[in-house]
């Protein structure tokens, strides 16, 4: 990255031009070897065991959308990531920029939604700070929040941790967050059912966990999506990972707007669902567990870790041919015909 | 089974058929061109490529209305976008294009006004709202869109909007294949003919190119079974030396097309001569707006200098579109070009040849 250039939303996006700014501008002057694990949070020993740690910040447009808003978003986000450690959230610490104006109606929303989200996912929010900014100088609001908890004795889940033979498993459909978001910024008026669907994830990973399945990787793909997870996955563990195109969970209604306007589902955010990878034999027991979550309904394996093509996610077409999933690299465009 | 005009149209089964078939027909080697962007997305998404007989070579054509964009029309957009008077309205695929020396994403940062659109009308929408302000939309393709954007331009007039117009960079699709036909060095067996566009023009439109080449073309729709079908069309046409125009879409395109949405596009607009990026110019193969909605046409509005327009050495994009290279085999592909960094159109649209060919393929 050059001096010279300038930030683009696509360096907001979650794809390459993300990854080029972590990687050459970020991780360089904070270099430390937690940070370059790229998980979606740190773990690390304190005394008496491990603790997992991870941030996230919601800027959301609009900030109520259907099936959620931004603050139900920045508490399960945080949860989510916390999860994703295979740690067990506890605290939650949040941060609220205020823009100048704001109808105290939609913040009080806002911050009931945070606080049913908070007992829903069974953690407490225990500091904060609030800002308040001139009108024009953020939009509504943006939230940060941050989570710790700790990582039970035994558990050893990353993102290069997966291995050939592993199943990939997801928790249930996908794409429908960003369907739903789209949908309410761009003012595509479609007369759909599609919500968000923002959700607490910890309980999932919790019963995971305690059923002894030797859970190797475990990733919320959000912001860029399922191809975008996969393929930081495949490079952080160094393995091919192959999905059935047939398998892809994805809700009717969110596969016809994707058709109509020429996006891909792979490449849509999702904020309660995650990506686990496990060994071949203790896929079905997983399984199993994920769908008796209230969230995880739809689980199926949708795909398979190889020693092929390392670094590459490889789908089989419905028709049996194969393409390659490349990372995003950037906010998806409608297209034009 | 209840049909529902999707799932049947990417049958596995069916397809597989099609594919056993189209290896079976194929004896020699075959170079089909898909003209559209949309058939050239499809064939990567599904992994079309993937399945068929390494002796059939499938190139993409003209038609991806953001790669045929002449810099020229790039650069004047961004000139607009320059103004403080005005609102830019654009389709999302436009954003990225590099002109000679940005590109319209590139002027948002810097704080123009620039709003992505998904229709004409809301672009028009944004005129109602902001009537201090001029709203110009960059109407960039084919005869898909052209009457939508006839349509609004006709909706300002009757309702008095006269803050909105439109740059038209609009293009017709006929007039760009026969000039492949006529251009040294392109082999082509057979043509892939567009689907969405055929909708609006009917099978009748190419029936003039088909009489003067007699090359076998067929009109198809989008899903794997659609594609597969006209591509065992092609190939058995071929092998028979019995060149046909035929509709493969027939759930969408009607011969005669769709007659009304035609008397719109020229009631407001008028053929012209166009220059295609990496093509040139091609005569009558542009659509602009009739004199008597030159207040709706942002050429004529604006006192807008031309533009000293640069194209990118090396680039490639002409050639490719013309099916007579590879993207692959351009020297600035996956090196100085690439989707987070185009160089040329043909690698920002999501439907550009070596944005497909960059994001699919191995």
């Amino acid at each position: 990255m050059n001096n010279n250039d300038t930030i683009l939303l696509d360096h907001g996006a979650g794809g390459k031009l993300s990854h080029a700014m972590f990687s050459e501008l970020i991780l360089p002057l904070f270099d430390n070897g937690l940070l370059a694990k790229q998980d979606d949070g740190a773990v690390f020993e304190v005394p008496g065991g491990r603790m997992a740690f991870s941030t996230d910040s919601y800027t959301v447009d609009p900030i109520f959308f259907p099936g959620g808003d931004i603050g139900k978003l920045a508490v399960n986000g945080t949860v989510n990531d916390v999860a994703m450690c295979g740690a067990i959230p506890l605290y939650i610490s949040v941060g609220l920029i205020i823009e100048e104006g704001m109808k105290i109606h939609d913040l009080r929303r806002i911050l009931q939604s945070m606080a049913r989200a908070a007992q829903k996912a069974g953690v407490r929010i225990v500091t904060g700070d609030t800002k308040v900014v001139p009108r024009g100088k953020v939009d509504k609001i943006f939230i940060n929040t941050s989570g710790i908890g700790l990582v039970p004795a035994g558990v050893n889940v990353s993102g290069d941790r997966a291995r050939p033979g592993d199943k990939v498993i997801v928790s249930g459909t996908i794409a429908d967050h960003g369907v739903a978001i789209l949908s309410e910024r761009e003012g595509l008026k479609f007369d759909s059912d599609v919500k968000s669907d923002s959700a607490p994830l910890n309980h999932m990973v919790k019963r995971v966990l305690e059923s002894g399945s030797p859970v190797h990787v475990l990733r919320d793909p959000t912001r860029g999506g399922m191809g975008t997870t996969l393929n930081e996955i495949a490079v952080q563990s160094k393995v091919g990972i192959r999905l059935f195109e047939d398998r892809l969970p994805v809700r009717g209604p969110v596969r016809a707007i994707c058709e109509i306007v020429g996006f891909d589902p792979l490449y849509l955010a999702n904020e309660g669902k995650l990506i686990a990878m496990v060994p071949g034999a203790d896929a079905g027991n997983v399984l199993d567990i994920i769908r008796r979550d209230e969230f995880g309904k739809d689980a199926v394996i949708v795909g398979e870790v190889t020693d092929q093509e390392p670094g590459r996610v490889v789908l089989e077409t419905l028709i049996g041919g194969t393409r390659v999933v490349d990372m995003h690299t950037g906010d998806q465009l409608p297209r034009i015909c | 089974m209840r049909m529902t005009y999707t799932q049947e149209f990417k049958d596995p089964e069916i397809s597989k058929a099609l594919v056993a078939r189209i290896r079976e027909k194929i004896t020699c080697p075959l170079r089909l061109m898909e003209v559209c962007g949309t058939h050239t997305m499809a064939i990567f998404r599904y992994g079309i490529r993937s399945v068929l007989p390494d002796t059939l070579t499938l190139l993409s054509g003209p038609g991806c209305p953001v790669c045929v964009t002449a810099q020229k029309d790039i650069d004047t957009c961004v000139m607009l976008a320059r103004r403080s008077d005005v609102i830019l309205t654009t389709f999302g695929d436009l954003m990225k294009v590099p002109g000679s020396g940005s590109s319209l994403a590139g002027e948002k940062a810097k704080g123009a006004d620039i709003r992505m659109v998904y229709s004409v009308f809301d672009a028009l929408a944004v005129a109602k709202e902001n009537p201090d302000r001029q709203v110009v939309f960059c109407a960039v393709g084919f005869e898909t869109t052209i009457p939508t954007i006839a349509g609004a331009v006709l909706t300002a007039k009757a309702q008095g909007v006269n803050n909105f117009s439109i740059y038209s960079a609009n293009k017709l699709t006929p007039p760009a294949l026969a000039t492949l036909m006529e251009t040294g060095g392109v082999d082509i067996d057979g043509f892939i003919l567009p689907g969405h566009v055929s909708v609006i023009t009917g099978l009748d439109a190419f029936v003039p190119f088909f009489e003067k080449y007699r090359i076998p073309s067929v009109v198809t729709g989008f899903e794997p079974v659609d594609i597969l079908k006209a591509i065992l069309m092609l190939v058995a046409q071929k092998e028979s030396k019995a060149p046909g125009l035929v509709n493969a879409y027939a759930r969408a395109v009607a011969d005669t097309g769709n007659p009304k949405a035609r008397a719109i596009m020229d009631q407001v607009f008028e053929k012209a001569d166009t220059i295609w990026r990496g093509i040139g110019k091609i005569q009558d193969s542009g659509m602009v707006l009739r004199e008597s909605f030159h207040k709706f046409d942002a050429a004529k509005k604006f006192d807008m200098p031309v533009p000293d327009t640069r194209e990118p050495a090396g680039c490639d994009c002409g050639r490719i579109l013309m099916g007579l290279k590879r993207p692959d085999q351009c020297r600035l592909y996956k090196k100085s070009c690439t989707p987070m960094h185009p160089v040329g159109p043909c690698m920002v649209s999501s439907e550009g040849a070596c944005a497909a060919f960059y994001k699919y393929s191995r």
